[in-house]
């Protein structure tokens, strides 16, 4: 599995990380029962904090993607939550190309369409105290 | 997982003759995290490093160290044997070479690693039998890293590590300090190169003419911190827009710009209300928010 992290973009790093492992198990490249890097294996390879890394594990093993057994690793588990999850996504997709179909027939350029995409994702759904 | 901070410090000033190095800072380390130090040059930082372990007495305030006062003589022995040290200013014997004063150092140690410390020796390219006065600043900055990893500290403090390393050598650093994390070392550093700090830190704190002036989750700066664009017909007036969460304002012709630390959505909401002809959301990064609350104190 090949995982990029980005410091730049508007996202924690742990959320980047369950989307990649989501996206990965999605795709197929990783399968039921596969087994994924220890915390610390991971974050060294990455360069990014452990707690980075613990904290994608334990959401992504309550969202019941993963089972986290101690001293053995993390494996892959695609049950029938993940593969519904797996149909939500490729639904939605198909709506996505369509509007933006759509929005292209209106006369939008493909940079004013990522633009306004990217603008309405920065919304914050759920508010966190940043300073202070 | 223990939740008593391994540094927290309440009011502490240094003065120096009438410059004021640190004044009135209160600062909060959580353990098992790696936790940057960021400010500019002579913003307090080394000065600050310096009270928590013990070297400079601090003018007023107090603070602790893995539970135990910086003020107190015997537990800054304690102090010193718990935390391990990387500085700007390395204090090895020069007259040693690399393998002797790695034995040398192991001897005061009982939880000494050899088997990292020879691991490192190796990742890090040291020459064993060079002396340490021979050796580059690059060189001398990783077999400090080494002794101090090696002893496998409770809390490990580094000023500025990054100093004098070539980026290779940033990123053996950086690897080096997620391993230690990951091994349950709390790691606290000062630096300011912010793209190391960027990727490693779960915590941020900026110091600033001595004072603590941000602590910050870097979920939280990813997840909450941007700017809003926003053009108007005719514009408003900016105190129409102080609002909770708002940091800055400008205003240029008919543009607005608001960086936000919360509250985006109501300043969205707010930017319609006043008939905004467009509304744009983007990142902010770690950078731009450092220099401008540097900039506002």
């Amino acid at each position: 599995m090949l995982i990029k992290l980005s410091t730049s973009a508007g996202q924690p790093l742990y959320l980047q990380l369950m989307q990649q492992i989501r996206h990965a198990i999605e795709t197929g490249a990783l399968r039921d029962g596969d087994q994924l890097p220890g915390i610390r294996t991971l974050a060294e390879e990455l360069v990014v904090s452990p707690g980075t890394v613990a904290k994608a594990y334990s959401e992504l093993e309550h969202e019941g993607a993963l089972a986290l057994h101690h001293g053995a690793g993390a494996f892959v588990c695609v049950n029938r939550r993940t593969r519904r999850f797996g149909d939500r996504v490729q639904a939605a997709r198909e709506r996505v190309d369509h509007l933006i179909l759509r929005l292209r027939d209106e006369g939008l350029l493909d940079d004013e369409i990522r633009r306004l995409f990217e603008g309405g994702l920065l919304l914050p759904r759920v508010e966190t105290v940043g300073k202070r | 997982m223990t939740c008593s901070p391994a540094i927290e410090t309440a009011g502490l000033c240094k003065s120096y003759g009438s410059t004021r190095a640190v004044r009135d800072l209160n600062l909060t380390v959580q353990p098992n995290r790696i936790t940057a130090f960021l400010g500019l040059n002579g913003a307090g930082k080394s000065t600050t490093i310096k009270m928590l372990l013990g070297m400079i007495k601090p003018t007023a305030g107090s603070g602790t160290v893995l539970g135990r006062r910086i003020d107190n003589p015997a537990d800054s022995v304690a102090i010193r044997r718990a935390v391990a040290f990387v500085s700007e200013d390395k204090r090895l014997y020069s007259y040693m070479t690399v393998e002797q004063i790695v034995r040398f150092t192991s001897g005061f140690f009982p939880g000494w690693r050899s088997d990292l410390a020879a691991a490192l020796m190796r990742k890090y390219e040291l020459p064993p039998g060079r002396k340490v006065r021979h050796l580059s600043k690059g060189m001398r900055t990783k077999l400090d890293l080494l002794l101090a990893v090696s002893r496998h500290p409770a809390l490990l403090i580094l000023d500025e590590p990054s100093e004098g390393l070539d980026p290779l050598g940033i990123e053996q650093l950086l690897e080096t300090l997620v391993t230690e994390c990951a091994d349950g070392t709390t790691v606290f550093f000062s630096s300011h190169q912010i793209a190391e700090v960027e990727r490693i830190s779960d915590q941020v704190c900026v110091i600033h003419k001595g004072g603590l002036v941000m602590d910050a989750s870097l979920d939280a700066l990813r997840q909450s911190w941007r700017q809003v664009d926003i053009v108007f017909a005719s514009i408003p007036d900016q105190a129409d827009f102080q609002m909770v969460g708002v940091e800055r304002i400008r205003t240029r012709g008919r543009q607005m710009s608001i960086v936000a630390s919360r509250n985006v959505e109501a300043i969205v909401e707010r930017a319609r209300d006043f008939q905004a002809s467009t509304v744009d959301v983007t990142l902010v990064g770690l950078r731009e928010i450092f220099l401008q609350t540097v900039e506002e104190n």
